[in-house]
């Protein structure tokens, strides 16, 4: 998997939990959950959908390294 | 896996809640569930002639009064509705014959009128209209009617979040509690053991609930927000409550809560992203705990200054059905709860 594959996984994540926003308009170092709206309970249903799709780890003690696109991709393509 | 067991059997607290000693007056002779759809829809209990058991007044006796014909016509196609829901249709203009019914033999109920209230505007920035007159008229109610009281106190949440990440540890992602799990856990132990705060101000006396359906509020999309009850959440585990939350979020946000989710809250539960929270009673409930996010603090303790992870909870209290004295229990309890999370 490539960064621009997990892009677009982020991507259609962001799509699935928050169809009314728009994830193109975010910014690589914005603050995804608060800039979307997106509540802890959607964001723990996007990561469910990042793992299931990239089969990545996602430990608890990491959901506070995922707060960013630019955060996100990093973290997931070391680990993909 | 772990199997997480709730503490030992319910046991029943013989709490006496002082009420207000009753006033002496001739009161129609309804069922708790009449009086608490009559108060909500408007409907006068005196007018009414019972037809159940020794005259009483049933649900059904009020939902008559509200409606006096059970349908109406649209054209040549009779429309099955709700009482509930044809109110709702008149104060919200829908058009019933419009109305696509989702109750039992296509019923009209008062979830899909509110739907219909909403995609008939078209476009998204009407598209809260109906829920935000629903919740305008509520809110107004409350404020009018219910003198509240509020009480705050931080709880010290190291020994819960502690738990939680070694619960969570040994478990896949999506087996993973949520600390809002935890708070509505606790709220409802803390209800069992202070029920003076679970039920209904109905006709100036308290009616206390024996189950205890936490409304848990969600916002929408777009504005608004629901409150919809997990019922009997202090007989679920903590899996079971996360469960719960999963199916009630998307569905709430899709509009298909069902009725008895809409009504039967004796108590709600509000969480946000802030420091702490003063809410606004759901009428005729008697009491809302508001929880703010949980945030690193300084906190002493022993004589010791550390940083620990703090949470503000702060509930608001109908003061005609109780006072801070029990408010103040409520929230020690509470507080108990968290400070020992294994056995909730």
């Amino acid at each position: 998997m490539n960064e621009a594959d997990i892009k677009s996984a982020i991507f259609a994540g962001l799509r699935q939990i928050a169809p009314e926003s728009d994830p193109d308009s975010l910014g690589p170092d914005q603050k995804i959950r608060e800039t979307l709206d997106i509540d802890s309970f959607d964001f723990l249903n996007f990561l469910i959908a990042l793992h299931d799709k990239l089969g990545v780890e996602i430990p608890e003690a990491d959901y506070g390294k995922l707060t960013t696109l630019s955060e996100m991709t990093r973290y997931l393509t070391q680990r993909s | 896996m772990v199997v997480i067991q709730t503490a030992g059997e319910p046991t029943a607290k013989p709490t006496e809640i002082p009420g207000p000693a009753p006033a002496k007056i001739a009161k129609p002779h309804a069922s708790l569930l009449a009086r608490k759809i009559a108060s909500e829809i408007g409907v006068d209990l005196s007018k009414l002639t019972g037809t159940g058991p020794g005259g009483l007044i049933d649900r059904e006796d009020v939902e008559h009064a509200a409606s006096p014909t059970p349908a109406i016509q649209t054209g040549a196609v009779r429309v099955k509705i709700s009482p509930l829901a044809r109110r709702l249709a008149a104060e919200l203009h829908v058009d019933l014959s419009t109305v696509h019914g989702t109750g039992p033999e296509g019923i009209i109920e008062r979830i899909d009128v509110e739907k219909a209230a909403t995609t008939k505007k078209g476009g998204t920035e009407k598209s809260g209209e109906g829920m935000r007159r629903a919740i305008a008229a509520a809110m107004a109610k409350s404020n009018r009617e219910s003198p509240h009281y509020y009480l705050q106190t931080r709880i010290d949440m190291s020994s819960a979040l502690k738990w939680l990440e070694e619960t969570n540890q040994k478990r896949a992602l999506k087996d993973r509690l949520r600390p809002t799990v935890l708070l509505i856990k606790a709220v409802a132990k803390a209800l069992r053991d202070v029920p003076g705060l679970n039920g209904f101000w109905i006709d100036n006396e308290p009616h206390i609930s024996k189950a205890i359906h936490l409304g848990f509020a969600i916002s929408m999309k777009g504005g608004g927000l629901v409150a919809p009850a997990i019922h009997d959440v202090d007989q679920m585990t903590c899996d079971g409550i996360m469960a719960a939350l999963h199916d009630l979020i998307p569905r709430a946000r899709s509009g298909r809560l069902r009725s008895s989710e809409m009504t039967d809250a004796t108590m709600t539960v509000t969480s946000l992203g802030v420091e702490s929270v003063f809410g606004v009673i759901y009428p005729p409930q008697v009491g809302l705990i508001g929880f703010g996010r949980i945030m690193e603090q300084p906190w002493a303790r022993d004589g010791m200054l550390g940083v620990h992870p703090v949470m503000t909870a702060s509930l608001a209290a109908d003061h005609r059905a109780t006072d801070g004295h029990l408010g103040a229990q409520f929230l020690d309890a509470l507080n108990r709860h968290f400070q020992s999370p294994e056995s909730l």
